[in-house]
């Protein structure tokens, strides 16, 4: 990333910096020639569409900044009765209709339906193109949050009228933080400077900074040419930059680290969330359930039917899935234990083989029901996303909250095991069925309870899985392995365990995953978990005492 | 391992249910091989109902040489053992006159010996690695030279793209075609610095830190490209990962190979705009055949919401080289239709004209799309006309210096510097 000057484009940036400062009163501007601008983007294609926009520009009409971000968020349409281009006020899979702005005076005038109205596409080269020409605008905007973006838009192609402008706002400039991105800019802007006492303070400037494109701009300066010349003739800014990149380097694989760290995090969260129903029907009840994975596959599709109940309010559908999941898991489960697995306990080969049956048969249900394509469940706002800590790490919203989620999942479930009523009763049964029913517990019933929850509990799984892959038959399927993976390694029957066990294996996996890859990295563990099986059958958190004998 | 039982358990069920081939005379019996149950069901259920529709319309026509045409459908469940069985059935059975069907490259290479041993004929509809030419299969889909290539020369001259990410599934495809971009790129001047190739495995759900790697690799300074070999249900995580990281087209566009418009219809597209997928037909490229082509679909399956793609124009192109053959040949017999196709021309669907080739594949124009939000492309970039199919890649040291010609040198694997034929063996 250098500094070049842009040529023809130049004179324009300074017509389009002097009328951020003196903007034409509207009326007055060439209100026309604009419109007809405006009819032009109807039939042009994408190269033309950028000419239009350059030209849209130059007229210096008021309406240009609106209808370019329109253009960019794809609310700019034409109106197929008269043709006339309009922007949209917001759009939405939801809306029956659309608020019409006219783009020439800004006014609202009326409403259309979608079907009325045809789109102006744009493409990667030309939203590009926008998104660095609305970031010169954004400069001036009264919010902190687009100037920041607009500053850090411009950092990405610095040219002479970007430092510029970048100069100008300096000045007035309130924000801490797009103050500080300013320096960024200006101090590699510097690094051009006759004056190597300059370029030295630039870099000294630049050395805490954390993004790429400071990196690889210092990186350039000690890079050698074809003759062994140094693009950087001082010796003295040279080994300032060397300094400069040798602490960016080291702060960014701490954060690399860091980042490595959370992903495991994730990772083993996704496994405890998937696996702890089956700590439950497996660990405490002894039932081998190969149906597991399609009662979380129903939870998925769970969130997928609230969601088409519910699509105006896509943001709230998810936390209405969850306990809906529950339930339609649940009674799947109490109807699996009551009409099947009741017949089998004790015989856990035939029980495998059941529940195996019972799993298909799920699978072909919704595969009649919903058809064998992948259903699409929208990720709500704000799960999407990533939280910036900084240039050098980023966490993604769904992930922290699928972390957040295990962590409530499994405190509740703790909860109900160990202060409620129906949590006595299952552990009582669990030690000791006789014992239990000689003191008037009615284990059947505790049966089919535990069993429930068990299922409930993954079908809560199924909904954070709805949020990372795909909602479709086969759903159940991925994840059905490494549940029993983490249960047996955390120990059978016991909760802590498969917390444990899920969160290590998880961060195991993601630290092995950079060296090995994903394949190789699976297999790894694999081998390990077998030989740690070998060193202590019983997991990480045996279970010991009475319980263990009757078990 | 527990896939294959449940194949294994979904196909004995309809092996029971569906008649095995309902007896009528005159009938010319068109075999279908493609998965309706198990993870493939998604992609190939829609080519066996393309293949119905073809079969219903040239019935309605009259049939072909005054018989009627039947469809024998078998199920092989996404279980590749079984898609030779199915075909051995299909052909020493039902003794079908022709074969459409299979989807991935290893349901190929398993029916493979199956139709060699018993000559029977497959027309094979999918996007392929190459590095394959059999007697008995006409590949209709696109080999790499007809998708691969040139989507990367497009990244290259059109996009100015400096650093490539090969991202794929670890399986036989992927891992072929990125051998030839390799050696591709690497013949263009890339170096090795600046390509990145990495495999995951099949339905790969976890891509953190994969796409955390293509984010440090792509802000290396130059513009950067991951194309991905990506398949099936891994994609959905993969684009959604992408978004979260807010990595968009516009800084690191992605190129896919295996994403089509029946794949985007059942996911949440937002993440996906911009990004890049390269085939050789796209629904929305307008033309009167295509036009013509959606509409007889939407009646036949009966749903306004259904999507055409491009392996269903293979089977399009594919069944009527196959009319004409038979029509050409007046006969059903493999030997006499292998003879009359290789020439033959049947308009495609996007308004060009593919022609069989005496090497087995066709000749097909290539597109670039972008995908838009509403699950379908825009074309950004297509080859003038069209590019007649490899069989052999010229990039890869094993064979460039191999041939197939089914016409002059009866063989689908001739080493032009040694002048010998291996035959059928291809690997």
């Amino acid at each position: 990333m250098t500094v070049v000057p842009s040529g023809g484009r130049q004179l324009l940036w300074l017509l389009l910096a002097a009328c951020l400062v003196a903007r034409p009163a509207s009326g007055q501007g060439p209100d026309d020639e604009f419109r007809n601008l405006l009819a032009e983007l109807r039939d042009a294609s994408f190269a033309d569409k950028e000419l239009i926009a350059d030209r849209l520009i130059a007229t210096g009409h008021m309406g240009a900044r609106p209808v370019l971000t329109a253009l960019l968020e794809d609310r700019l349409f034409i109106r197929q009765q008269d043709q006339h281009v309009f922007i949209v006020k917001s759009i939405g899979e939801t809306l029956t209709s659309y608020e019409l702005i006219d783009p020439v005076s800004l006014e609202e005038t009326g409403a259309a339906t979608p079907d009325e109205l045809a789109k102006i596409g744009t493409n990667n080269r030309l939203r590009r193109f926008l998104r660095t020409t609305i970031a010169r605008f954004a400069l001036a905007s009264p919010d902190a949050e687009v100037r920041l973006d607009a500053v850090k838009e411009l950092l990405r192609s610095l040219d002479a009228p970007a430092i510029e402008l970048l100069r100008q706002r300096k000045g007035s400039e309130t924000d801490s933080r797009v103050t500080y991105e300013i320096e960024t800019a200006l101090a590699l802007a510097s690094l051009d400077d006759g004056d190597s006492a300059a370029r030295v303070s630039a870099i000294q400037t630049l050395a805490d900074r954390l993004s790429p494109e400071v990196r690889n701009r210092l990186a350039a300066l000690l890079e050698k040419a074809d003759d062994g010349s140094f693009a950087e003739k001082d010796e003295a800014v040279r080994a300032a930059a060397a300094d400069a990149i040798e602490g960016i380097d080291t702060a960014r694989s701490i954060y690399t680290g860091i980042e490595t760290l959370f992903f495991g995090l994730s990772l083993g969260s996704v496994l405890v969330l998937a696996a702890i129903g089956l700590a439950i029907t497996f660990g405490v009840m002894g039932v081998i359930n190969m149906a597991h994975g399609e009662l979380m596959m129903l939870g998925a599709y769970t969130t997928y039917v609230v969601q088409t109940m519910m699509p105006r309010h896509i943001d709230a559908s998810v936390l209405v899935a969850v306990p809906a999941a529950f339930v339609v898991a649940g009674i799947a489960g109490v109807l699996i234990e009551r009409t099947i697995i009741r017949f089998l306990y004790g015989r856990p080969l035939e029980t495998l083989l059941a529940t195996f049956g019972v799993s298909l048969v799920l699978q072909q249900l919704v595969r009649s029901v919903f058809s064998a394509n992948n259903r699409s469940v929208v990720t709500p706002g704000w799960m999407s996303g990533t939280l910036q800590i900084n240039d050098a790490l980023a966490i993604t919203y769904n992930r922290l909250y699928i972390v957040f989620f295990t962590v409530i999942v499994f405190g509740i479930l703790l909860a109900v095991l160990k202060r409620t009523r129906l949590g006595l009763d299952i552990r009582a049964v669990s030690q000791n069925r006789a014992m239990a029913r000689a003191m008037g517990i009615r284990s059947e019933w505790v049966d089919a309870m535990t069993f429930g929850l068990g299922a409930g509990i993954a079908g809560v799984a199924g909904v954070a899985l709805s949020q990372l892959t795909n909602v479709g038959p086969n759903l159940g399927q991925s994840y059905i392995i490494d549940s029993f993976m983490v249960v047996v390694f955390g120990g059978v029957g016991n909760l802590w365990g498969t917390f444990i066990g899920g969160i290590s294996l998880g961060i195991i996996n993601k630290l092995l995953e950079p060296y090995a890859g994903a394949v190789l990295g699976k297999i790894f563990v694999l081998v390990a978990l077998i030989l740690f099986i070998q060193r202590r059958p019983r997991g990480l958190f045996p279970q010991t005492g009475r319980a263990a004998e009757a078990a | 391992m527990k896939l294959k039982c449940a194949c294994l358990f979904a196909c004995m069920a309809l092996g029971t249910i569906l008649p095995a081939a309902v007896q009528a005379q005159d009938t010319i019996k068109v075999g279908v091989l493609h998965s309706l149950s198990g993870t493939m069901a998604i992609s190939e259920t829609t080519l066996k109902d393309t293949i119905l529709m073809m079969i219903d319309e040239q019935n309605k026509k009259g049939g072909l040489l005054g018989k009627k045409l039947e469809a024998v459908v078998v199920d092989p469940a996404s279980d590749w053992p079984l898609f030779a069985e199915k075909a051995r059935e299909l052909l020493e059975k039902d003794k079908v006159a022709v074969v459409f069907g299979c989807w991935t490259s290893v349901s190929r290479k398993s029916v493979l010996p199956v139709f060699e041993k018993n000559n029977g004929l497959l027309f094979y509809p999918v996007q392929y690695e190459g590095e394959e030419s059999s007697k008995n299969v006409i590949y209709t889909g696109a080999a790499p030279n007809q998708q691969a290539i040139p989507a990367v020369d497009y990244l290259m001259n059109e996009v100015g793209v400096k650093r490539w990410v090969l991202e794929g599934t670890d399986y036989v495809y992927p891992r072929t075609t990125n051998r030839i971009l390799e050696a591709y790129l690497k013949q263009k001047g890339v170096a090795t610095a600046d390509i990145s190739i990495n495999y995951t495995p099949f339905g790969h759900a976890d891509w953190q830190t994969r796409v955390a790697a293509i984010k440090r690799f792509g802000s290396a300074g130059k513009k950067t490209a991951v194309v991905s070999t990506i398949n099936g249900d891994a994609n959905v995580p993969f684009y959604k990962e992408l978004g979260n990281q807010k990595i968009s087209a516009e800084d690191i566009p992605v190129v896919a190979f295996s994403v089509g418009e029946e794949e985007l219809s059942g996911l949440d597209t937002k993440p996906l705009v911009g990004h890049l997928a390269a085939w050789n037909y796209f629904e929305s490229i307008s033309s009167p055949a295509n036009a013509a082509f959606i509409k007889q679909w939407k009646t036949f399956i009966k749903k306004g919401d259904r999507t055409t793609n491009d392996p269903m124009e293979a089977h399009f192109i594919g069944f009527n080289l196959w009319v004409k053959a038979v029509e050409k040949a007046k006969s059903t017999d493999v030997e006499k239709v292998l003879a009359a196709l290789p020439g033959l021309e049947t308009p495609n669907l996007t308004g060009g004209i593919a022609r069989m080739l005496p090497n087995h594949h066709i000749t097909k124009p290539v597109y670039i799309g972008e995908v838009r939000a509403d699950g379908q492309f825009d074309v950004v970039w297509k080859t003038n006309g069209t590019v007649p199919g490899d069989a052999w890649s010229d990039y890869l040291p094993v064979s460039q210096d191999t041939e197939a010609d089914w016409v002059k040198l009866k063989c689908g694997n001739y080493n032009t510097k040694t002048k010998v034929c291996s035959g059928q063996n291809y690997k």
